[in-house]
């Protein structure tokens, strides 16, 4: 035992006790609702968290100035692999997302959620101490340009996603709030127009919010449902696979996108109260690995993916409990699918590697 | 790097660090309140959604009732059968489908059409039979490649079966795929969640008369479904009650009996049993199969029907409106014994016509019947004797007693649809012409009124009844065609009209004569050929309807054109004494009474009171000698 000790000392080293222990509850929930939502994918899924914690530790012992080495290049990677899905990927379901690299299909939109945050933070640590105003435009297009192209694909919900990851680092590198009071004038301004460049469906997406019970078997159907499945369910919930609107599979994607439906009706409200905490925990944690950070590229990288990961959570909730549009964006660590476990676990990694390393670099 | 600088700037991060944790807080506390919303304050609201997701009604539609004959041979049945059925709205493209579909079970031009009927008829989401009875081997091969056809399903039904086939269908009627119509009918009735499930409805007969007792009480089964309407299991269930049946005072082997006896030709036959009304045999020739409607009828056979100039559609029994001709001549007879206006012994000189204002309305038998009182009348069916009996009673006291036996009225049997008849009065022209002087009631027009031709016209089951009175010594009952209906549930049997309808003023005496004058009838008279050997005291009329005015011309029956030869008419009933038939014949086109009819009366009589049963169709006499012609209006 013994001998094993500075082995198994050497695996959990780089890793973050709370964070670790949060998100494995998470996990852990998620797979007991797996159980009842689709326990055909069982395995399936079980190889993914397996996949995703693996990722995890090796980027947990990746030291942040190493993170920041490959920033530049990984960026550009994943911006040339969005031009060659535009113009060379396969179609399914209607958009252009996927890649194929022979071997496998990729979504290089999922890499720019990672790479759009490390490249910024990279981009302001090159610009500490004299940041000119002039900056900020160059960091707006660095965003700007990957957004247009994942948009375009069309999924609004990735771009939504990478857009708010280059916006909180922005935001967090210290951008006026003149300026910043200024873009939300504008962007309501220019509301109007952008709603001429949605997509048909996105559109239909945004008005079925509005009133989902005007299309009650079309549009709305997904919304309906997944209220009906929440509502319905009370302070305690149905119990485990007993929810009718989830084993009867009234609620569309509940494996994936509406696994928080399934999630409401079976858990209730306490269970819901649950998850928020543990999201709440994980997040305030990530705020907290931030503000320690040694440096300014560790806390804009740390403060922007723990956004990302807040904003996954929200729009996920927000939108199976009907206050948001439809958006395809997974329940972070809950959601079957291996991309977006990878990616967020990925985000972890790196909140472990900034926490770990808060002091090592001043030295 | 500057200490302080980074000092200010870590300041700067961590404010906004707090902005957004702030922010983080906000949105959390939104999706909490939501929450609190959903899942406590509107928990209610969205339990019952859920519920009426997850739990569906589904009606199991109830076994009709059956109708069988007085003895309780059943007429009616309901056979369980395989059917399959599309539902259009949940199919892709319908012809590619069928063609699919008939690669697998044998499926022929004839249901694709009924298909195509249907499909005009129905809702698009209703789901609708392309095949019936399949075999069990069809059924195994539809199954086996079910999932290449959505919105394709088997399905177990109870089909209406008329085990006879084209027989007794003015009676039974036929039901059919419920219509717009239906559906109004049912609403008006308030009963619509009964005929939840139910497809098909009584379209006429008996089937439609008692639609509502043949029914039955729909069941209901709480079934949990899936979002995709797929049943997963049954909760609950409410089994359904089976429709009443209806027991008829039909006698099943008479009425085969009686159409057979109308062999090819067109026509109609009422018997009734004169002590209750009930309705032994009511033939409306020719029938048809009214097992053709069931599964929803192919476009060319209802054209076929519909089209055809024998109109088998139509129920000549009850909508057919005949001159009665001489059968008319009893009634009449009857009519000057109770208003006094004839003796029976009271005799007139015939000469063979009738001159009435410069008119000569004349009589069969050239030269005349020489004296004849009232039975020679009724035996040898003098025409003279009734123009001049017309004219003596005159209009109004002639529509007055043929009215209140019910000639021009309604009978009110347990049938749609019945036709009126015209019971001709100066009121009735009033009524039926808009010109003035088309409206005024001429004294000429009465004499033809006496001998059953002018505007007469009633309708073969009027005539029966008025026959059955006549046979019951003027107590008249509603003819009806059920006996009793037999709760399915209780076993409680409810008769139908147990009571007279009213007794008609008559004095014994009186009716004594007519019978006796119509026995003679049947003994020596126009009826006496067709009646040579009964081995019953039976009491008849022959009878004979213009169809066709020949304008002096003689009669010859060989030489016109079949449609505008005479209809013949035949009453009787037996045995006189203890009347336990009373009937009414009629033979479109069939020329005189005493060959066309009477003989068909003489079957169906000697099959009710001998139980002899005829080996052929009645054979039409034509060496009868019709005393009998109709008159001819110069």
């Amino acid at each position: 035992m013994n001998r094993l000790r500075p082995y198994w000392q050497r695996l959990i080293d780089p890793l973050d006790g709370q964070l670790l222990l949060i998100s494995g509850l998470i996990v852990l929930l998620a797979c007991v609702l797996m159980g009842s939502a689709s326990p055909e994918r069982m395995g399936a899924h079980l190889a993914n968290v397996a996949a995703a914690l693996l990722v995890m530790r090796i980027v947990a012992g990746v030291p942040p100035q190493q993170l920041m080495r490959f920033a530049l290049a990984f960026y550009l990677l994943a911006l040339l692999l969005l031009v060659a899905v535009a113009l060379f990927g396969d179609i399914s379901k209607g958009a252009r997302r996927w890649l194929n690299l022979g071997f496998m299909r990729a979504q290089p939109s999922e890499l720019m959620k990672i790479a759009m945050p490390l490249l910024l933070a990279w981009f302001f640590q090159k610009r500490e101490g004299r940041l000119r105003p002039g900056d900020y435009v160059i960091a707006a297009a660095l965003v700007l340009i990957p957004v247009g192209l994942i948009a375009r694909q069309p999924d609004l919900g990735t771009a939504l996603l990478v857009l708010a990851a280059g916006f909180y680092v922005i935001f967090l590198a210290g951008l006026s709030w003149k300026v910043l009071a200024g873009l939300a004038a504008a962007a309501l301004a220019a509301a109007p127009l952008a709603w001429n460049f949605l997509h048909d469906y996105q559109q239909q997406r945004i008005l079925t919010l509005l009133d989902p019970e005007k299309d009650p078997l079309g549009k709305g159907f997904h919304i309906i449902q997944s209220t009906i499945a929440i509502g319905s369910s009370g302070l305690f919930g149905k119990g485990w696979r007993q929810g009718t609107q989830a084993q009867l599979e009234f609620i569309p994607e509940r494996h994936t996108d509406f696994i928080f439906a399934v999630f409401g009706e079976e858990f209730g409200l306490l269970g819901n109260l649950v998850l928020l905490a543990l999201y709440g925990f994980l997040i305030f944690r990530g705020l907290k690995i931030a503000a320690q950070a040694a440096t300014l590229f560790g806390r804009l990288l740390a403060g922007a993916i723990t956004l990302i990961f807040f904003t996954y959570a929200f729009v996920n909730m927000g939108m199976v409990s009907g206050i948001l549009p439809v958006v395809g964006v997974p329940l972070p660590l809950v959601s079957y699918g291996g991309t977006a476990m990878v990616t967020l676990f990925t985000g972890i990694g790196i909140l472990m590697s900034i926490q770990k390393h808060r002091r090592l670099v001043q030295k | 790097m500057d200490f302080e600088a980074s000092q200010e700037e870590l300041g700067r991060f961590r404010s906004r660090l707090a902005v957004a944790g702030g922010f983080v807080l906000f949105c959390f506390l939104l999706l909490l309140l939501r929450f609190v919303w959903l899942q406590l304050i509107q928990q209610g609201y969205y339990q019952t959604r859920a519920e009426d997701n997850r739990i569906a009604l589904v009606p199991i539609v109830p076994n009709r009732g059956l109708i069988a004959d007085r003895n309780g041979i059943v007429l009616t049945r309901n056979f369980p059968a395989y059917t399959l059925e599309i539902t259009p709205s949940r199919t892709g493209n319908l012809e590619q489908t069928i063609d699919a579909l008939a690669t697998l079970v044998d499926i022929q031009p004839m249901d694709r059409k009924r298909f195509k009927k249907l499909l005009n008829e129905s809702k698009n989401y209703e789901s609708l039979p392309i095949r019936t009875r399949l075999t069990d081997a069809e059924v195994a091969q539809f199954v086996a490649h079910r999932y290449r056809f959505p919105g394709v399903d088997i399905k177990a039904r109870l089909f209406r079966q008329y085990p006879n086939g084209a027989f007794a269908s003015g009676v039974l009627g036929y039901i059919g795929r419920i219509t717009d119509r239906d559906l109004e009918k049912i609403e008006g009735a308030g009963i619509e969640a009964n005929y939840r499930g139910t497809d098909h409805f009584g379209k006429t007969g008996l089937e439609q008369r008692y639609e509502f007792e043949l029914h039955g009480i729909t069941g209901f089964e709480q079934v949990e479904v899936d979002s995709g309407g797929r049943a997963v299991r049954t909760l609950a269930s409410t089994p359904p009650t089976p429709g009443n049946n209806l027991t008829l005072t039909l006698d099943a082997e008479l009425q085969r009996i009686a159409e057979q006896a109308f062999g090819e030709r067109k026509g109609a036959l009422v018997a009734i049993d004169p002590a209750t009304g009930g309705i032994l045999a009511l033939v409306s020739m020719p029938n048809y199969d009214p097992n053709l409607f069931v599964d929803g009828i192919d476009a060319q056979n209802w054209q076929a029907l519909n089209e055809s100039v024998d109109k088998p559609m139509v129920n000549r029994a009850l909508n057919g409106a005949y001159p009665p001709g001489s059968t008319f001549k009893p009634f009449m007879a009857l009519a000057a014994l109770t208003y006094g206006k004839r003796t029976p012994q009271q005799a007139i000189a015939d000469p063979g016509f009738f001159n009435f204002g410069g008119h000569h309305f004349r009589d069969d038998k050239k030269g005349g019947h020489g004296m004849v009182d009232m039975y020679k009348s009724i035996v040898e069916s003098c025409d003279t004797y009734y123009y001049m009996l017309a004219n003596d009673l005159g209009i109004d006291a002639i529509a007055r007693f043929m009215g209140e036996l019910g000639l021009g009225r309604r009978t009110g049997i347990d049938l749609e649809g019945e036709g009126e008849g015209i019971l001709p009065s100066p009121e009735w022209k009033k009524k039926r012409f808009k010109k003035p002087e088309q409206q005024k009631w001429y004294a000429g027009e009465t004499i033809s009124i006496g001998i059953g031709q002018g505007y007469n016209a009633y309708t073969p089951i009027q005539l029966a009844q008025a026959v059955a009175t006549l046979a019951n010594d003027g107590v008249m009952f509603r003819p009806h065609l059920v006996q009793y209906i037999t709760d399915s549930k209780t076993g409680k049997k409810t008769l139908i009209e147990p009571q007279p309808l009213k007794k008609l003023d008559w004095k014994p005496e009186h009716i004594a004569v007519i019978k006796q004058a119509m026995v003679g009838v049947n003994t020596e008279g126009t009826g006496a050929r067709a009646f040579a050997g009964a081995g019953y005291v039976s009491a008849g009329k022959t009878g004979t309807a213009q169809v066709f005015s020949l304008k002096g011309a003689d009669y010859k029956h060989h030489t016109l054109k079949q449609e505008l030869r005479d209809h013949a008419l035949f009453i009787a009933f037996a045995p006189v004494d203890q009347p336990k038939i009373a009937l009414a014949v009629l033979v479109e086109n069939g020329g005189f009474g005493a060959q066309a009819a009477a003989p068909i009366a003489r079957q169906v009589l000697d099959y009710y009171l001998l139980g002899k049963r005829p080996d052929a169709p009645a054979p039409a006499d034509e060496a009868a000698v019709e005393a009998d012609p109709p008159e001819n209006d110069e």
